[in-house]
């Protein structure tokens, strides 16, 4: 079989998992030397993948049959083509380099082995994610990379705020796949099957298919079938993705160990939603309702997570906002038809924000786990792979015209503007949002590497030092690949993927160039030069400026601190009345009833047999007495009846 | 040739005398007595009823009863003189620790 390397690129970090999982208490310490050398020949094998679908071909490869039930059948199957190639080698590159970090960034941890053996888990799940063939697996490995998350997060489970992040990030991830779920279901009901291949081939023929939405209480409102499918399963892509109104826990999961935050909570993972969106194409194409909510709802989250950024002092937070707000880009493109301007920013967005986190991380183990920036300054001189690396990525993320995080933006934003009035509104809003992106990543870079030390790590004792290699390698790579990312002809590579003939404003059909692509491009250089000149302003040359803005702009400056209320406002309407309803059902019915009822038969029968004790006279008389009676009654039962 | 009924009612005579006997004297010797005359009531129907019917299994069936009880009256006093060591009493109503 010429094809079985495929098979292998999930297989060998799901190897390395089992091998440390099983046996991760007797490796330790040298945990790296099995999954480091899995995760790369994944990535090899994925290079060769993409080699093969580059020369044109898609393959599918059925695994076998998991499940049949009546007419039901689901194969678990590998589906590759140019887009699940492109993703393979995002999440292998970043899942290899990060595993390297990790060999320093971990060093000496407790959980040594069982990091290692979740990232490797997680690497697993995510290749099966991308590479999955059908709906349902699609869902299980959804799933299984939810649960990485939450084990990865709460890595260090002894601090009661990595507990509660990893719960958060849980739950709300639930509430997401719970939507993503019923669409599955609504597909398997209105296709008989959850193929794509055979979904996508029946698509047309259900378009003008409506559903009583109101029907089990009796109403009459009818939606069209796809509508109903695609808003469910965006349900999911909305949690996975960190999406306005489930964005809440992606800032909190940064708990979590930051090779963790660069690898899941920046590169992939969260990045599964706009893949989702994009794998399915086909099915957002024909709901123009869906596509506009799809683009609202990314918008939305691309101005809010780059509002919050702007006032944040965690590194790590104003690095998390910056991907909500990032991933509201790529969902933003795919709700206006331009699924392949989204995936390719999806892709730069790997590499640059994966070397930003990592970076964060270098700087967090040099000062030893200080993560205030307020407390860093003058780390350039230090630091210097770090703050050179830093600020490639931070250019990147800014949109400074050469980078790849330039191309793929302007990608965003020209697409947008060609696609009709809502685009041109939501295109308009990613400039503001461009703008605001390139002031809080300087900031970060000012405050945090610029300036006067600020810092006591160590107390001055012991020099501030770079980690080593394993950490400053990777972020060699990824500040290479963040550039480089913009000139290897990414949106041409994955343009054959979206011209299906449905296809009403795909990328491929949009004419590019002309004098608005032109303009879109200058106003979006102009406006990240103009965002980091402002931070320089704000951060280096007149520094008491922004603490007098905050003072004259309180609310404004309040409601970005506190990232809108959203925390609060969930806390009062939802957590809260959740607490009390189950302290409610605690008293009430688990205390009451259920105790009750056994407790109560325990103390009926307790009462029954101090009374039956009587019985027990120790008169061997009254037992011959009892004798007698019974065989008394025995007889006349016997006898009479 | 006396009916068979004179023989059953005899032996539910004896049976009840053996039956009260055991159930109301606190003498243990008499109530092992009593529980001898209650066997002695059943081995009177054997008989009664092995002559009715011909057959001489009911008879035999008699020698088999005597043995064993002639054994359980042997282990019942041997019993009652371990008893009578232990408390210096005979007395039924003495013996009560197997109580709640």
């Amino acid at each position: 079989m010429d094809s079985l390397y495929y098979e292998l690129i999930p297989l060998l970090p799901f190897a390395a998992f089992l091998i440390l999982g099983l046996f991760g208490h007797w490796i330790g310490e040298r945990a790296h030397l099995v999954a480091v050398p899995a995760v790369v020949g994944s990535l090899l094998l994925s290079l060769l993948a993409l080699a093969d679908v580059a020369g044109g071909r898609h393959t599918s490869i059925p695994l076998y049959t998991w499940l049949t039930s009546g007419d039901m059948r689901v194969d678990l199957g590998l589906y590759v083509d140019r887009l699940a190639a492109a993703m393979l080698v995002l999440v292998t590159g970043v899942s290899a380099l990060v595993h390297i970090y990790t060999i320093g960034y971990m060093r000496g941890d407790r959980g040594y082995a069982r990091f290692f053996a979740y990232i490797a888990l997680f690497t697993f799940s995510m290749l099966m994610l991308v590479l999955s063939d059908n709906f349902l697996q699609l869902f299980v490995f959804w799933e299984a990379v939810g649960l990485c998350s939450y084990l990865l997060i709460g890595h260090w489970y002894e601090r009661d705020s990595a507990r509660a992040a990893a719960t958060k990030a849980f739950i709300v991830n639930r509430i997401g796949d719970f939507g993503f779920l019923l669409g599955v279901l609504l597909i398997l009901a209105t296709f008989g099957s959850l193929e794509y291949r055979h979904v996508f081939g029946q698509i047309a023929d259900i378009a003008g298919q409506t559903l009583n939405v109101l029907k089990p209480f009796g109403g009459d409102w009818q939606v069209s079938t796809i509508t109903m499918i695609a808003l469910l399963l965006f349900v999911g892509a909305v949690g996975k993705s960190a999406q306005v109104p489930l964005h809440v826990w992606l800032p909190d999961a940064m708990e979590g160990p930051t090779p963790i935050s660069a690898l899941i909570h920046a590169a992939t993972m969260v990045t599964a939603g706009v893949f989702m969106v994009a794998r399915l194409a086909p099915i957002y194409e024909l709901s123009p309702v869906a596509m506009n909510v799809v683009a609202v709802v990314g918008a939305v989250t691309m101005v809010l997570g780059a509002s919050i950024a702007l006032t944040q002092f965690d590194i790590k937070r104003v690095v998390a906002y910056s991907t909500v707000s990032q991933l509201g880009y790529m969902m933003m493109a795919c709700g206006l038809g331009a699924f392949g301007s989204g995936i390719y920013h999806l892709l730069t967005h790997g590499a640059f924000k994966a070397l930003l986190f990592l970076g964060c991380g270098s700087v967090i183990l040099a000062l030893h786990h200080e993560q205030d920036m307020r407390r860093m300054g003058g780390l350039k001189h230090d630091l210097p792979v770090t703050y050179w690396t830093f600020v490639i990525g931070s250019l990147a993320l800014a949109g400074f015209p050469g980078t790849a995080g330039f191309f793929s933006k302007d990608d965003i934003l020209v697409s947008a503007w060609m696609a009709g009035s809502l685009g041109k509104l939501l295109s308009l809003l990613g400039l503001a949002t461009a703008f605001l992106t390139a002031f809080y990543s300087f900031r970060l870079v000012f405050v945090a590497f610029w300036g006067g030390r600020h810092h006591d790590a160590g107390h001055g004792h012991e020099p501030i030092h770079e980690p080593g290699s394993v950490v400053t390698v990777p972020l060699m790579v990824l500040a290479i690949l963040s550039i480089a990312a913009g000139y290897i002809g990414i949106p041409e590579f994955l343009q054959p993927v979206f011209t299906s003939p449905a296809g009403a404003a795909s990328h491929a059909d949009l004419p590019h160039g002309g004098p608005m692509a032109t303009v879109i491009m200058l106003a979006a250089s102009v406006l990240g030069l103009a965002g980091i000149a402002l931070a320089y302003l704000f951060y280096v040359a007149e520094p008491q400026l922004p603490d007098r803005l905050a003072q004259s702009w309180r609310r404004l400056y309040e409601l970005s601190f506190h990232k809108w209320f959203v925390d609060e406002l969930y806390d009062r309407t939802i957590v809260r009345p959740t607490f009390r309803l189950a302290d409610r059902l605690w008293r009430r019915v688990d205390v009451a009833v259920i105790d009750g009822a056994v407790n109560g038969t325990a103390r009926a029968i307790a009462w029954w047999a101090w009374f039956m004790r009587l019985v027990q006279s120790g008169q061997t008389q009254h037992y011959a007495l009892g004798m007698m009676v019974g065989a008394v009654l025995m007889l006349t039962i016997y006898l009479f009846f | 040739m006396a009916p068979i009924s004179y023989y059953l009612v005899l032996s539910a005579i004896v049976f009840t005398t053996g039956l009260v006997g055991v159930l109301i004297r606190r003498n243990i010797i008499v109530i092992l007595l009593s529980v001898e005359l209650m066997l002695n009531a059943t081995n009177i129907n054997f008989v009664a009823f092995s002559q009715y019917f011909h057959n001489a299994a009911g008879q035999v069936f008699v020698f088999f009863a005597l043995t064993v009880a002639a054994a359980e009256v042997a282990v019942g006093l041997a019993i009652i003189i371990a008893l009578y060591r232990s408390r210096a009493t005979i007395n039924v109503d003495e013996f009560r620790l197997l109580k709640w």
